[in-house]
């Protein structure tokens, strides 16, 4: 069993909240990814394409009372580590809330 | 002067550099293991070298930045401690907000790997202090994520106060686009601190610092590094 399927490990009331985050560059900052791909997708003859952005997807598996606190939980790990906010900004989504 | 250089899973420069320190300056460099949680307490540079650290995974350097050996590194430079940074080690300064910016993807998307050539622009800190201001110097790159980027208005403060050291130039000097290997802003190569004593630089002085490799201007950047700490006993 994968562990984020495991029950709550405190016991009681705790559940585990899916997370997911998205991240993309802030706006004027060159997605150098994102347009190879544009690009590539124009060759491809893809003529109604205006523009591309690349991102990142990321999924964390939470365990808290509520959804909120899941989210709470998951904002520190962005501002931590998942998310440079000198190019980076991040939108979260918890399944269920 | 005592040298640290820190080792992440995935440095692979980190011989490189201790050999060159080692071999132009007669030193003593020591290895420090990611995963400590202090200096040796003698340690008057610290150098993060460069590689893959953690697999260049999530961002270049992100987790690295993260090692618990970092708040000790950290420590050391806001206390006016020298600290060098090389490519993936400049990455980690920036993650680490010991540096401004920030270091994306080459506007070409291909790893470059080649001779460069740089323009010193800032001779008044302990790194460039022997080189002339202006003088082009040679120092190889070998980068996947080398763009330096930062917001304008700090772009413009950068600069203003001369915190670019290093520049993309051409063989005679001239920091023109063509000359930009990998888009960053205003062909910045390198930049230190405010206080002068905290430098990061995508290029590697550490493989120009033998003629058998093909350059020795790395081996004026420590022997700078070496003059300024026994003049200023940083």
């Amino acid at each position: 069993m994968e562990t984020h399927l495991l029950p709550g490990r405190r016991g009681g009331r705790e559940v585990i909240h899916r997370v997911s985050i998205f991240i993309e560059l802030q706006e004027g900052v060159l997605d150098i990814q994102g347009k190879a791909v544009e690009r590539s997708l124009v060759s491809l003859g893809h003529e109604t394409l205006r523009s591309v952005k690349v991102g990142k997807y990321i999924q964390v598996w939470v365990e808290g009372e509520s959804a909120e606190a899941a989210r709470r939980e998951a904002e520190r790990m962005c501002d931590d580590l998942l998310v440079n906010g000198v190019i980076e900004q991040f939108r979260i989504e918890v399944e269920g809330e | 002067m005592n040298t640290a250089v820190v080792v992440f899973p995935g440095s692979n420069c980190d011989q490189d550099v201790m050999h060159a320190v080692a071999e132009t300056l007669g030193t003593k460099v020591r290895a420090v293991w990611h995963r400590e949680t202090a200096l040796p307490a003698d340690t008057d540079l610290v150098i993060l070298p460069g590689g893959f650290s953690f697999g260049d995974y999530l961002r270049c350097g992100a987790m690295a930045a993260r090692s618990p050996i970092m708040k000790a590194v950290a420590a050391h430079g806001k206390r006016g401690g020298l600290l060098l940074g090389i490519c993936n080690g400049f990455q980690i300064l920036t993650e680490s907000e010991l540096l401004p910016g920030a270091l994306l993807p080459n506007r070409t998307l291909d790893f470059i790997c080649r001779p460069c050539f740089l323009r010193v622009e800032n001779v008044s800190n302990p790194f460039t202090a022997n080189f002339s201001k202006g003088q082009c110097v040679q120092f190889p790159i070998a980068h996947g994520d080398g763009l330096y980027t930062l917001p304008e208005s700090e772009l413009k403060t950068l600069e203003e106060r001369g915190g670019v050291v290093f520049r993309y130039c051409s063989p005679d000097g001239q920091a023109e686009d063509e000359s930009n290997p990998n888009g960053s802003a205003n062909n910045i190569a390198g930049i230190v601190n405010e206080g002068g004593n905290i430098l990061g630089l995508m290029p590697h002085p550490e493989r120009a610092s033998d003629p058998l490799l093909g350059g020795a201007d790395g081996r004026v950047f420590w022997r700078s590094l070496f003059d300024a700490y026994r003049k200023g006993g940083r």
